[in-house]
């Protein structure tokens, strides 16, 4: 199999330091959504202004590099421990022309390794193996400030009027955003998953977040929520980093999965303005990026 | 935009309002999690012998603090092999994990500005009205902008806490912040939790 680290770390520098250009048209729509003048509308012009900035000097859009989330869909016939060794060598290199800030700490210690190794599960990397020659490799960053204000719900949920329907995750998801106030640096995209187990419905609502911005929803009810959510999101007037606006949420992505008879969970992966996820799709030893 | 010399005047913050928008310049230190928690622990409970250059830090920091601000803030650095430090990417941290030491470290140091993102409670807001100080929002994940207006490293202290917690001295020209909490007891994220309140029980009520 070939050695892939190269093509990794150009991966990385591109999802550190190259906002994606659905996200970016995104918020370039939000602009014209604020008032002129106001400090929602200041903010939204500075994150663009620090985008093209980061994009020419290729240095992090945001220094939360975050936890780098790898999604690997692989031939047969890879070896997964190799490409793991790759991706922890691409992470190092990355780490080390300040691409990505060192960013895994022991949890027991304080004591931070420097180089974004540590443990089994730094880097997050998820394999799959899949039919077909082609290897996909998808990465994202997602920051501290983001992940803290996701949530769970377990319904129903008295305090809320939230049964065991679509309409009790309607008023789940709204809750979340309304707790997340600008703390999670909105505007923010959501990720949601509806079912599973307490980690599969986490893991579900990050891995929705690849979708591309436009991309609806292919069930009809989902998407019809998806479009009511972001709408009813920005109805809260939480508006960029919190300082009021009617940018809130830019977009919202849903997922469900089976669950058992006793669960309802519904998580929320909340993600920062900064969406930093890019593809590299390797076929025939040239690889792509987008 | 104002522009704001550190280190502050009672006047200059007496006379911020929320909604300000500044441009900040001069000498400020970084600080977080590990940051505050160690300055309570060692310096202000007391809880934690000092020990290593604990106290060596305290003198060295103490003047750098007084009157001036604590950014919440952890970097990217480059040139951290040859010491020769620039930041690459310099935004805001998430200030609500602070908000449980803020105040206190806000009196003990005489800090009169609190840069961050999101926001904090009634313990900081207490202290910006007795300090005085203001608490100044920056933009968050705007990181490469706002690390060009890093002019200088100064200095780093507690490089062992790890390059994100470390205390990093910088000088500043310009670094655009919004005020929005005030001496005056103004809290702009207590006004938008409110009111968007009101608007999450009308949907939820649908």
């Amino acid at each position: 199999m070939q050695d892939l680290t190269v093509e990794i770390l150009e991966l990385v520098r591109l999802a550190a330091t190259d906002l994606p250009p659905d996200v970016e048209e995104s918020l370039r729509k939000a602009v014209e959504q604020e008032a002129p003048g106001s400090p929602g509308r200041g903010a939204l012009e500075t994150i663009l202004a620090n985008v093209e900035l980061s994009r020419q000097n290729s240095t992090p859009i945001c220094q939360d590099t975050g936890t780098p989330i790898f999604y690997v869909r692989h031939p047969e016939g890879w070896s997964t421990r190799k490409l793991r060794q790759q991706i922890e060598a691409a992470v190092v290199e990355a780490t080390r022309r300040a691409y990505l800030r060192p960013n895994s700490v022991d949890s027991l210690s304080g004591k931070n390794s420097g180089n974004n190794l540590g443990g089994d599960h730094f880097p997050s990397v998820h394999f799959e193996e899949v039919e077909g020659e082609t290897l996909v490799m998808e990465l994202m960053l997602k920051g501290g400030g983001c992940e803290n204000v996701g949530a769970q719900y377990s319904l129903p949920n008295a305090a809320l009027g939230a049964g065991r329907d679509l309409a009790g995750v309607r008023k789940a998801v709204l809750d979340a955003v309304h707790k997340a106030q600008g703390q999670g640096c909105s505007p923010g995209i959501l990720g949601v998953a509806i079912g599973g187990d307490r980690g599969t419905s986490y893991y579900a609502s990050k891995e929705t977040l690849f979708r591309k911005m436009d991309e609806a929803n292919p069930n009809p009810e989902l998407a019809a929520l998806e479009e009511q959510l972001t709408d009813e999101a920005n109805q809260l007037g939480i508006g960029p980093m919190g300082f009021g606006g009617k940018t809130t949420v830019l977009s919202t992505k849903m997922t469900h999965l089976n669950r058992l008879p006793a669960s309802f969970f519904v998580s929320v992966s909340y993600m920062c303005w900064a969406y930093r996820r890019r593809k590299m799709t390797w076929q025939n030893g040239t690889v792509q990026y987008e | 935009m104002r522009k704001i010399q550190l280190p502050f005047s009672d006047d200059v913050i007496l006379d911020l309002k929320v909604g300000d928008p500044i441009a900040l310049s001069g000498v400020m230190v970084t600080g977080r999690d590990t940051v505050h928690k160690w300055m309570i622990d060692t310096f202000i409970k007391k809880t934690r012998p000092a020990q290593g250059d604990d106290l060596e830090v305290y003198q060295a920091i103490l003047p750098l603090l007084r009157g001036s601000a604590i950014y919440h803030c952890g970097p990217v650095v480059a040139g951290l092999e040859s010491q020769d430090y620039r930041f690459v990417a310099a935004g805001p941290t998430t200030s609500t994990r602070e908000e449980p030491y803020q105040g206190d470290v806000m009196h003990h140091f005489k800090i009169q500005g609190v840069i961050g993102k999101g926001g904090m409670g009634p313990k900081t807001l207490a202290a910006c009205q007795q300090v005085p100080g203001v608490y100044l929002h920056a933009i968050g994940g705007a990181a490469s902008l706002i690390a060009q207006t890093v002019t200088r490293v100064l200095g780093v202290y507690k490089l062992d806490f790890g390059v994100p917690e470390a205390m990093w001295v910088i000088e500043v020209v310009d670094f655009p912040a919004v005020v929005t909490m005030d001496a005056h007891g103004g809290s702009l994220h207590a006004e938008i939790e409110q009111k968007s309140k009101a608007v999450l029980q009308e949907l939820l009520a649908k």
